[in-house]
């Protein structure tokens, strides 16, 4: 403790050697590598990466005290690599020192608010207590603020995490994630947040091409392939699956491969009449994939609810 | 009297930094820090209350601190103290305790001395002010 009182400080520092010195650079290389697309997301990331890599320059220079604030707001539609990224700019906080540990502590609104009188500021002490030196992830944040009661317990977890936020900043960083538009009401209704929320990060939707390299890079972490008529059934796939409910994003690719997967396992049972090779154990095939609900209209809950909607 | 449990009691009292850093010892050890508190010190009173949970799932001292510091805002004439308790199997007992605050004037140990058949000599220690 007192060395570092005692060693001079530096009259000039060395912001390449910085970057490499504290690591800051492998998280952003992993960034690029395993995130696809998310080109906004990423330039964003890396002009925080660079504006905090200065301040921590100033503040070894002596010319600033004060830390900045670092609670940031992540909005985009579901499965769009919000929680990922998430845990890297937990990484990357870590590492500049802005944060202690470094961990990610992700958490929804029945983990904060409680279900009686007085059973709410004790819960949400108790995730704040386990979040302190990392992040904490407020995933669909909106859902903390109910307008239409007054008497809604997430009253009280906001103002704890409004006081938390504000007295608490050098101890923990907090990233809010939802959709745009409701994030946008939620904030405006708490005007408390906005004003101690500095980062504000949009992450858009992925495109049809990124959705299929996405497939194929989920398949190769699982060490599965694509034949060339399933790859084109995927394509078609996801621009149908764009279209219908409940579409998102990476996370429909995912469950939309999980299942191909279990179709595969079950052809492979009914077809097989010896030995099989590893080739045919890993290779996803076209009726695979098209034999999908999506390909005949979706889910039969949600036709038949567009059918009495048209009617 | 200045009562004398646990580690450091020998030590002068330690500052918050001081204990802060002996906590993250025991949460890098996968301890699980408790806050106990009590107006009755003597050495038998295994008793202490419980300042809400054990934390289990720390990662960072500054959760202990900030209970500390509300229990230090409840109960600041008290003896309060810090309890790690390991639960590897085996072990499962608290490895680690030491006071973090004490009343401003702490009470005396005080010796009674009765005597007993045959001329024997019986022995008590009670807590007063």
């Amino acid at each position: 403790m007192t060395d570092e009182t005692e060693t001079p400080r530096p009259d000039t520092v060395d912001l390449a050697a910085e970057l490499e010195a504290s690591g800051v650079r492998e998280v952003l290389d992993e960034l690029d590598r395993e995130l696809i697309g998310l080109a906004p997301v990423k330039q964003r990331i890396r002009e925080t990466a660079a504006l905090l890599l200065v301040d921590k320059a100033r503040r070894d220079l002596g010319l600033q005290v004060e830390t900045p604030t670092l609670h940031m707001s992540f909005t985009g539609n579901p499965g769009t690599g919000k929680t990922t990224v998430a845990r890297m700019m937990a990484g990357l906080l870590h590492r500049l020192g802005y944060v202690r540990k470094g961990h990610l502590v992700s958490v929804t609104r029945d983990d904060l608010v409680g279900q009686y009188i007085g059973h709410t500021a004790p819960k949400t002490k108790e995730v704040l207590k386990k979040a302190m030196g990392g992040v904490l992830f407020i995933d669909e944040a909106y859902y903390l603020y109910k307008p239409d009661n007054e008497r809604d317990y997430g009253q009280e977890a906001i103002e704890i995490l409004l006081q938390v936020m504000e007295n608490n900043r050098d101890d923990l960083v907090v990233i809010m994630a939802g959709y745009a538009d409701r994030m946008d009401r939620f904030f405006s209704a708490n005007p408390g947040f906005r004003s101690r929320i500095a980062h504000h990060i949009d992450f858009p939707d992925y495109s049809d091409g990124e959705l299929l390299h996405i497939a194929e890079t989920m398949l190769e972490a699982q060490n599965y392939r694509l034949d060339e008529g399933a790859r084109q059934a995927m394509v078609e796939y996801v621009a149908l699956r764009r279209s219908q409910p409940h579409f998102a994003n990476a996370r429909s690719i995912r469950n939309a491969l999980d299942r191909a997967r279990l179709r595969q396992a079950n052809r492979l049972f009914n077809e097989a009449k010896g030995p099989i090779d590893a080739a045919a154990l890993s290779t996803i095939t076209e009726p695979d994939i098209r034999t999908s609900r999506v390909f005949r209209g979706g889910l039969d809950v949600d036709r038949l609810n567009r059918k009495e909607a048209a009617e | 009297m200045r009562i004398t449990q646990g580690c450091f009691s020998f030590l002068p009292d330690l500052d918050d930094v001081q204990i802060s850093n002996q906590v993250e010892y025991c949460l890098n050890n996968d301890w699980a820090i408790g806050i106990e508190f009590t107006h009755d010190p003597h050495p038998r009173n295994t008793y202490w209350e419980m300042w809400g949970n054990p934390m289990f799932d720390l990662h960072d001292p500054k959760g202990v601190m900030m209970e500390l510091d509300e229990c230090r805002k409840a109960h600041g004439d008290a003896y309060i103290r810090i309890n790690a308790f390991d639960d590897e199997r085996g072990i499962e007992s608290v490895k680690m305790s030491f006071i973090v605050n004490r009343p401003a004037t702490e009470p005396r140990i005080h010796m009674q001395r009765t005597d007993h058949v045959d001329r024997a000599q019986k022995y008590a220690w009670d807590v007063r002010p």
